[in-house]
């Protein structure tokens, strides 16, 4: 299932915000620092093994989302360090940085790291930040998105502006 | 999805600046939340000085989206969603039945309504007499009829969306906006009611069902309860902006520590700040704080001649605490439900209200529209990713479908608000002490409910899966009844206009002045009880 700019900008149509979305449909901005690409690299390198295998046009996605995340800083800073670590544990235990491993690879290393079975948290082990930054990060963001509900037959997921249509809706429909 | 700031970086900056008293102030209003803001927004537009003091923060609107992540992710408890603070919000329980204070209120600006579901019913007229209509109970000593106008004026007020309610009380007109339609779960009811003679009715939403006083139209984010980023539920900033644009001064993070007094007049509200203590003095005093700070700030403020606490002279002060009690079922069909598009209900059923007496409770009937779990919700509290995760949100999204109700439970000496003297908050002032019991009647009544959703489930076909009977049954988060209304002084702590039996220049707008509570979530009689105090504030300055 297609992941598209209805699933990028949803949140800023509901609420008339003026958040801007540099890049949308696109690989996100144009000037990045060597840091910001890294967190971007990685965060897409993660959502292709946290994101089901019919889910398509996650770069894009991902860093359309990212745009509107890393303008905060604490935030920002949390999802740096948890992405150095995840970079650190693949360079050691892999002998490349993260998104140049395989997608097999990539979902061991986040099972080793221990991400699957952390409880998400900011301030917490290697383990839990991963889980709170990168791995719930991506998983919120595509589950609170329309492409993300209709997934699981929910057009409307919780966290997205999608009106007061579908509720009044039958499955058929 | 994009434009989602992140929650850790909320920065809370929105407050006042100035936190010094006002000169020459009228009223001074305790409590910044739907009570104290209609009655400063009220009072101000008449043309008095108005000042009101709210010991929460004031939260920064833009910040909402934000606050919705906290919501959404399992990280954040309920609590954090409105940064409570433990030491701030600091509570012991000492009854029976244990109370989550912290997860039934929200402090700052707008007050619960932050994080309220939003709906919003009158009383019935059995509720204004229980004892002489049901046996039990005491009666009010005012009538529906009092109350009606002013129940009019708050459904404008609050702007609410409802229809025709066929077991309501008598009203002229429709409500200001039309009722939401009913979801598609809703139909999937219908036909069992209709087949075993229940009858269902939409809900008054106080949240916009096409646009209203400026606020926008329900956009559907799902998440009412606890938050609602786009602006259309009402809350009580509403009003306290109102408030301000008619020359109201709202100080935030301004902890009322005590009411200092005379014998028959409050003179100041002596109050703690980031900045250091002040004191502000004023004509006529409105404590809008609920039904615990409320009488917690009036058993803070004792004195020789008051020595039980202020306004106590009848010693009812923080006695008859009561809440609703929640009964419900739900399970699974065999079929899709479409729960969770949006976080409001659409359908109820008050057919058994008025079937009350001394043996049951009144009590209503609920048709959820967001039963099991929200798939986002799930995908962050999993072992799993990938294929793996969503094979098991198909599965476990979908199918689910539930009721719940509301009980009435009747006031009893012995649930009741003290001080606990052994613990202490932020300000080193002794915390409130929660005494929560439940009578029989009540329990008796969520079995009652419970048989009555059974049934309806069961002509479904539902596979029930849970209940929430009376050994399971938690509170709605209404608290009621800790200042009495009596006529007699003897008996409660104010008057019929809500004004203090003790002190002549101290109004209570809050559910704390009800004496029973009925079964109907208690905002709109809070919105209607406090209009009318405005009046009497009005009419006696």
């Amino acid at each position: 299932m297609q992941l598209t700019r209805r699933d990028a900008v949803s949140a800023l149509t509901a609420l008339g915000a003026s958040v801007a979305v540099a890049g949308c449909g696109d690989t996100g901005s144009t000037q990045q620092s060597d840091a910001d690409t890294e967190i971007r690299e990685t965060m897409v390198a993660a959502a292709e093994v946290v994101y089901p295998d019919e889910v398509t046009g996650i770069e894009a996605f991902v860093t359309t989302f990212l745009d509107s995340r890393l303008t905060g800083e604490s935030h920002a800073a949390g999802v740096g360090d948890a992405v150095a670590a995840v970079n650190d544990r693949a360079e050691s235990w892999y002998d490349d940085r993260f998104p140049a491993l395989s997608a097999a690879d990539r979902d061991s290393l986040l099972r080793e790291v221990g991400a699957d079975t952390a409880e998400p948290r900011r301030e917490g082990s290697t383990a839990e930040e991963v889980r709170y930054y990168v791995v719930n990060e991506l998983l919120l963001a595509l589950y609170s998105s329309p492409t993300g509900g209709e997934l699981v037959g929910l057009e409307n997921p919780q966290g997205h502006a999608g009106g007061i249509d579908s509720y009044q809706r039958g499955p058929q429909a | 999805m994009s434009g989602r700031p992140p929650a850790e970086d909320i920065e809370n900056s929105a407050g006042a600046t100035d936190r010094t008293p006002v000169d020459d102030a009228d009223v001074c209003i305790v409590g910044a939340g739907p009570a104290g803001g209609l009655v400063a927004d009220r009072l101000a537009d008449a043309g008095y000085e108005v000042v009101v003091l709210e010991a929460g923060p004031r939260f920064d609107p833009t910040d909402r989206l934000a606050r919705q992540e906290k919501a959404i992710r399992p990280t954040y408890d309920r609590p954090a969603v409105w940064d409570s603070d433990p030491e701030r919000d600091a509570h012991s329980n000492s009854g029976e039945w244990f109370y989550p204070l912290n997860h039934a209120r929200a402090r700052g600006v707008g007050g619960s309504t932050l994080h309220w579901q939003g709906m919003v019913m009158r009383l019935h007229e059995g509720d204004f007499n229980s004892n002489s209509e049901r046996g039990v109970g005491v009666d009010w000593p005012i009538d529906y009829s009092d109350l009606r106008p002013y129940y009019a004026t708050a459904e404008q007020e609050l702007g609410v969306a409802g229809g025709e309610m066929p077991f309501g009380p008598p009203r002229e007109e429709p409500h200001p906006m039309p009722a939401f339609p009913p979801s598609y779960s809703d139909s999937i009811f219908a036909d069992a009611c209709d087949e075993l003679e229940i009858a269902m009715h939409p809900v008054p939403n106080a949240r916009n069902s096409e646009s209203y006083d400026g606020r926008s139209q329900c956009v559907g984010y799902g998440t009412c309860q606890p938050v609602c980023p786009s602006g259309a539920k009402y809350d009580g900033t509403v009003h306290i902006e109102s408030a301000e644009e008619q020359g109201a001064t709202v100080i935030d993070r301004a902890a009322v520590q005590r009411l200092d007094h005379d014998a028959d007049r409050i003179t100041a509200a002596t109050y703690a700040t980031p900045d250091g203590e002040h004191r502000q003095e004023a004509d006529a005093f409105v404590i809008a704080a609920g039904g615990v700070e409320t009488p917690r700030l009036l058993l803070l403020s004792d004195s020789d001649h008051y020595p039980d606490g202020l306004a106590n002279s009848s010693g009812t002060v923080g006695r008859f605490f009561m809440d609703h009690l929640f009964a419900g079922m739900g399970g699974t069909l065999d079929e899709p439900t479409r729960q969770n598009h949006v976080g409001f209900l659409t359908s109820e059923s008050h057919q058994f209200y008025d079937d009350a007496d001394d043996e049951f409770a009144p009590f209503k009937l609920e048709f959820f529209n967001y039963a099991g779990p929200s798939p986002v919700g799930m995908a962050l509290t999993g072992d799993d990713w990938g294929d793996d995760l969503l094979g098991r949100l198909r599965d476990d999204y979908g199918t689910h479908i539930a009721m719940g109700g509301l009980v009435e439970q009747l006031p009893r000496e012995d649930s009741y608000i003290g001080l606990d003297e052994s613990t202490t908050d932020n300000h080193g002032t002794p915390v409130p002490e929660i005494h929560w019991n439940v009578g029989d009647r009540a329990l008796r009544t969520i079995e009652r409910a419970n048989e009555i959703q059974r049934s309806i489930l069961a002509e479904l076909g539902v596979d029930i899966e849970w209940t929430a009977g009376p050994d399971s049954t938690g509170p709605a988060y209404h608290h009621m009844g800790t200042t009495k209304m009596s006529d007699d002084p003897t008996e409660g702590v104010v008057d019929a206009d809500c004004r203090t039996h003790d002190l002549d220049n101290c109004w209570i707008a809050s559910s704390s002045v009800f004496p029973t509570g009925g079964a109907m979530n208690p905002t709109l009689t809070i919105a209607a009880l406090a209009l009318r105090v405005a009046d009497a504030v009005d009419a006696a300055l």
